[in-house]
């Protein structure tokens, strides 16, 4: 099982001959992802990788089923491949391109809800089912996505990228595994947060905990914090919060555009109280985290 | 990016919102004349950015023109993050008979805007920490324009009496569409004043534009006079910093940055995003003390890692560097490894010694493994954890 996505799970690349599209295409492909079409307008008729280029999306989705869409067109253009992509019926959308001004965000976002489809991210590299499914760029080439990735129980969502490799592997080292992995995004607004995605895991019988990355800025965590206080989820969650110097540099940003310290709920202190109010473990020590799942689970009988 | 007060206040009236008649300073006696010509009493502002600061340190009041003139010259030494300030406003404060505070923000579990009101002047988000049952919240979209309804409602809801509704809702409702319209993350109107004739009044007021929203604001920000390289950052850049920006600019491939200097003595050439926040505090909860945050991500080039370990290399006290990051999907090991080789040597030297440790597990790796041998520097995988690596830096470099 898993979530988000599965084995037959077939998707299109919008933006496909961006130089990093055609190197997470070819990864994808070596990875076993089925991607059906590719869309760069101007370049219709060409191929990547054997996957045919169209000028629209409309193109593909008038011949077959399109389970999703990755994202990967310059910020100035995203939120139109967004709306087209929405528009031809597309249910899930994950979207890489980084930098998209808040407004176009909350614009597509808002778009995408009204016609029942899903948005991760922005400025995320999407989802994966270790060994079924990669949808995005996550984990880099096929034979490396292989280490780091392994089929197992944990479900995990960050706000980086990077850190969801990381996180991954060290639960994988640690004979864990992962359900499903999701980089969610690093941006003040993106589609889908902490608190929106744990039903999905909680629904997911191959999920038996979860394990989130986060970062100061937002309020993302206070509202994972509420939604753990407010539903009695079999699922144990370890947190860990990076960027805990921020603290001492109020509005200076790191990492990416949503990491900022501004007001009190984005600092990491705020988020780690909170968090452990709720009954969230939450790691000092990056390197404690497939301990405290393991302890976590004992814990809770399973 | 945050704009002066007096900038936002240039945005405000240029939407048909009323603002106090007002001049900006730059020298002492300029203040004496603004506070003659507008009639003192006089509220003087110096135009800071001021992140993290409190208002009442760069707010005061003047009762005569000479008393403005000694104000405005407390005001213009003040420090803001290594810059002056850039003049003083200097303000006549309307008599209002009410007012009310306001916020436009972004709301990223709603992902929707939102604007937030309180009956009472001051910051609204202090306002609602205090007492939240003070404080109005209402969404808005950014997808449907804006609708005067919405202001209505909330007009209403922070108490303006009926005939006062049409001209509050018609001020809220453009300060709303103003802060779409302008890419804003933030506008503040700390007081919205009513007037004795029933108008509105924004008589303090602070807001930021959203960095990526620039490059499509280029004539609102030519029309304020505000330069394509004036950041707005909270401190101005060290030349350390402005060298390693001048680096990540010179070379498309990869980015290097951003990076900020600390007084540690630990040189960092360090993953970027997520991994280099947690690296960062890896080294610090051992007790190491960063010389720099440095991200470097993307795919770099030799040369750019090269270049980037150099300057690192060059600050005073940075005798070793840690060269770490998280496992790596698009970032090539070997080709990081290369360049901060290449830096070391440049800077006269040696791999083994000035290198404490590498960890950038992943793409690449077996190729980097290679070329570290052959320098004799200590390496690790991915079987090391951050923190472990970070730690194996902090003992070998000292604290």
């Amino acid at each position: 099982m898993g979530v988000l996505v599965h084995e037959n799970f077939e998707f299109i690349v919008q933006g496909i001959t961006g130089r990093e599209a055609l190197n997470f295409t070819r990864e994808c492909l070596q990875y076993g992802s089925k991607i059906v079409g590719g869309v760069t307008p101007g370049r219709g008729g060409r191929e990547v990788y054997g996957v045919p280029v169209y000028d629209t999306v409309r193109e593909i989705t008038a011949k077959r089923k399109v389970d999703g869409s990755v994202i990967t067109v310059p910020a100035a253009f995203a939120a139109d491949a967004a709306l087209e992509a929405i528009d031809a019926g597309i249910k899930l959308l994950v979207i890489i391109t980084e930098g998209i001004p808040r407004r176009d965000a909350s614009m597509l976002i808002e778009y995408a809800t009204l016609h029942g489809a899903r948005v991760i991210g922005p400025n995320c590299l999407g989802v994966i089912i270790p060994d079924v499914c990669r949808f995005g760029s996550l984990g880099g080439p096929a034979v490396d996505c292989r280490k780091a990735f392994k089929p197992g129980i944990v479900g995990v969502m960050s706000r980086s990228g990077g850190m969801t490799t990381e996180i991954c592997n060290a639960l994988s080292a640690a004979g864990l595994g992962e359900s499903t992995a999701i980089s969610v995004g690093g941006d003040p607004v993106i589609g889908s947060t902490y608190s929106e995605l744990m039903p999905l895991f909680e629904a997911d019988p191959a999920t038996k905990a979860v394990v989130i990355y986060s970062e100061p800025g937002g309020s993302s965590e206070a509202e994972l914090a509420r939604w753990a206080k407010e539903n009695e989820s079999r699922l144990p969650i370890v947190a860990f919060v990076a960027g805990r110097f921020m603290d001492e540099m109020p509005g200076m940003s790191f990492g990416h555009a949503g990491t900022v310290v501004d007001k009190k709920v984005d600092s990491p202190a705020d988020k780690i109280r909170r968090m452990r109010e709720a009954g969230i473990s939450v790691a000092d020590d990056i390197g404690d985290i497939p301990r405290l799942v393991k302890e976590r689970l004992a814990g809770a009988g399973a | 990016m945050r704009f002066y007060e007096s900038e936002t206040k240039k945005l405000i009236a240029r939407h048909g919102v009323g603002v106090p008649k007002s001049g900006v300073a730059r020298t002492p006696a300029d203040a004496e004349r603004l506070a003659g010509e507008l009639g003192a009493p006089v509220v003087l502002k110096a135009q800071m950015l001021a992140y993290g600061k409190a208002r009442s340190d760069t707010v005061r009041t003047a009762a005569t023109p000479a008393d403005a003139a000694k104000v405005a010259a407390e005001l213009l030494a003040l420090d803001d993050g290594g810059r002056k300030p850039a003049g003083v406003l200097v303000e006549k404060r309307p008599a209002a008979t009410g007012e009310w505070s306001l916020a436009f923000t972004y709301d990223g579990t709603a992902k929707k805007p939102v604007m937030i009101g309180a009956a009472e002047p001051g910051n609204v988000e202090d306002i609602a920490d205090r007492d939240p049952s003070k404080v109005v919240r209402r969404h808005f979209s950014a997808l449907v324009p804006f609708s005067d309804y919405l202001a209505k409602e909330m007009v209403v809801a922070l108490g303006a009496k009926s005939p006062d509704v049409p001209k509050m809702t018609a001020a809220v409702s453009r300060l709303a569409q103003l802060f779409l319209r302008y890419d804003l993350t933030q506008l503040d109107v700390f007081s919205l004043g009513r007037l004795e004739d029933g108008s509105f009044v924004a008589i303090d007021a602070r807001s930021d534009m959203e960095v990526e929203g620039r490059p499509r604001q280029k004539a609102i920000l030519a029309e304020l006079g505000i330069a394509e390289d004036d950041r707005r950052l909270v401190r101005e850049p060290t030349p350390f910093e402005i060298e390693a920006a001048k680096i990540d600019a010179e070379d498309p491939r990869g980015v290097a940055g951003p990076v900020v200097e600390f007084d540690g003595n630990i040189g960092l050439v360090i993953g970027a995003g997520g991994g280099s926040l947690t690296l960062t505090d890896a080294v610090r909860r051992v007790g190491g003390r960063p010389a720099n945050y440095a991200a470097l991500g993307g795919n770099p080039s030799v040369r750019k890692a090269q270049r980037l370990t150099k300057l690192i290399l060059s600050k005073p006290g940075v005798k070793q560097i840690a060269v770490m990051s998280n496992v790596v999907s698009n970032t090539r090991a070997d080709l990081v490894a290369r360049g901060v080789i290449k830096g070391v040597i440049e800077a006269g030297l040696d791999p083994a010694k000035t290198i404490a440790i590498f960890r950038v597990p992943g793409a690449w790796e077996a190729d980097a493994a290679k070329i570290l041998e052959k320098y004799g520097v200590e390496y690790c995988d991915r079987t090391v954890s951050i923190s472990e690596a970070a730690k194996r830096a902090v003992d070998k470099i000292g604290r």
